[in-house]
């Protein structure tokens, strides 16, 4: 027999640590909404001044990339090295460049 | 194209020292050992709080109370931290709790011991929580990601366990002969359960073969119970306590203080169930669950309620 469900959904929790820096997963809460979820995630994850700012996401709405398909996703495209500051020849005694 | 299925290569990423995510292949025993051991974990946090919580109405002033209820607040945080870290393995939390409900999932054995007096507080953040500590630093490097990040952020919390829980010792260390002999007494009863928590010695522990292959289990754990003894007895000599244990004796050679035989018996005996709280914290905790369904249900009706109001503006 299957265990129902019921420890209500499932959100994904990210945290801006300052102003100006971007906001990261800290974790997941369980709530029935979004007024619960942003509750929870305070209490569980902003209780030592961890954060000025909070995301709450439904897990659901997250789509994560398969890891199957890395190699293709992440090629580092070492056949394009003119993407990098380094592939330019600069002329003897430019500064600040 | 090389095959990323395979156990092999997984093993490989292990030995090159690479954490594992939730949708990354991994052996079934992987997961397996995982879920039953965070699981555990998570648990462990949240009946946890039942011992101390005793004490919050009992507290014997307003500080203490306060630090009490933080102390407590955090426990519940990292059982939630560690069942979300399970979660992403696929288990979900009402099958969780089912397992601790039908004695299929264990939590650790140290909080099927009451916390009878103020002392206890004292003892159970300075060791229980000291010894929780040394084992979590650890898990800090454990090869799942999101079970490693849940470490991270619960060892920056768990310092102030441990300090305040020795605090109170060394505060009652210095009160009155009574308040001295509550303190001994309370170390004498946690010391030994403290060092049971490690788990059995490496020689006779049946799981971790494959949790140290895999890098679930960083460090076995004699050498962690040997790190916690090794901390403590500074401390308990400091304040003027007594360490239980005859046998404890810096050895010079090894550079760790030896230590007497560990009772066995009697952590098989508290395991199986015949520990002095076993029913009492299960129960309790079985019981919150029901009369705390209404309130989910509640939250749901709610929910449902809301969104259909909206399809209605919309
Ligand atoms: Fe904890
Ligand atoms: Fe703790």
């Amino acid at each position: 027999m299957k265990t129902e469900d019921n420890q209500l959904d499932l959100w994904e929790v990210f945290i801006q640590s300052k102003s100006g820096l971007p906001h990261i997963h800290s974790g997941s809460v369980h709530a029935s909404d979004v007024k619960m979820a942003m509750q929870n995630a305070r209490d569980i994850y902003t209780r030592r001044g961890e954060g000025t700012s909070i995301w709450v996401v439904p897990s659901k709405a997250i789509k994560a990339s398969n890891p199957d398909d890395n190699d293709m996703l992440f090629d580092p495209s070492n056949d394009k090295i003119y993407r990098h500051p380094t592939f330019y020849i600069m002329p003897e005694g430019a500064k600040n460049i | 194209m090389h095959n990323e299925h395979t156990d092999s290569h997984f093993q490989k990423r292990i030995d090159d020292g690479e954490h594992i995510e939730p949708k990354d292949y991994m052996p079934d025993g992987y997961r397996k050992h995982l879920i039953r051991q965070m699981s555990q974990h998570a648990h462990s946090e949240v009946i946890g709080m039942q011992p101390e919580g005793n004490w919050i109405t009992r507290a014997p002033s307003l500080r203490a109370k306060q630090i009490l209820l933080a102390k407590i607040q955090d426990e519940g945080g990292h059982g939630l931290y560690l069942y979300s870290a399970a979660e992403t393995l696929g288990i979900s939390r009402a099958e969780m709790i089912e397992q601790l409900h039908t004695g299929k999932a264990k939590y650790s054995n140290i909080f099927n011991y009451p916390a009878l007096n103020w002392a206890d507080i004292g003892a159970i953040g300075w060791l229980v929580d000291g010894a929780a500590i040394v084992n979590q630093v650890s898990l800090q490097r454990t090869s799942f990601g999101p079970y490693s990040r849940a470490m991270v952020r619960i060892c920056k919390e768990e310092s102030f366990h441990q300090r305040q829980g020795y605090e109170i010792m060394a505060r009652m260390m210095k009160g009155t002969k009574d308040q001295q002999a509550m303190a001994q007494d309370a170390m004498n009863r946690w010391w030994w359960p403290a060092l049971m928590m490690f788990g059995p010695h490496d020689i006779d522990s049946p799981h971790s073969g494959d949790a140290v292959k895999w890098k679930i289990k960083r460090e076995s754990n004699d050498t962690l119970r040997q790190k916690f003894i090794d901390k403590t007895v500074q401390q308990a000599e400091l304040i003027g306590l007594v360490m239980p244990d005859k046998d404890i004796k810096w050895n010079e050679s090894k550079g760790h203080y030896d230590h007497g035989k560990i009772d066995w018996d009697e952590f098989h005996r508290v395991i199986k169930g015949n520990g002095p709280c076993n029913k009492q914290r299960l129960d309790h905790h079985i019981n919150y669950f029901n009369e705390g369904a209404w309130v989910r249900d509640a939250a749901e009706a709610y929910k449902i309620k809301h969104l259909k109001e909206e399809l209605v503006i919309a």
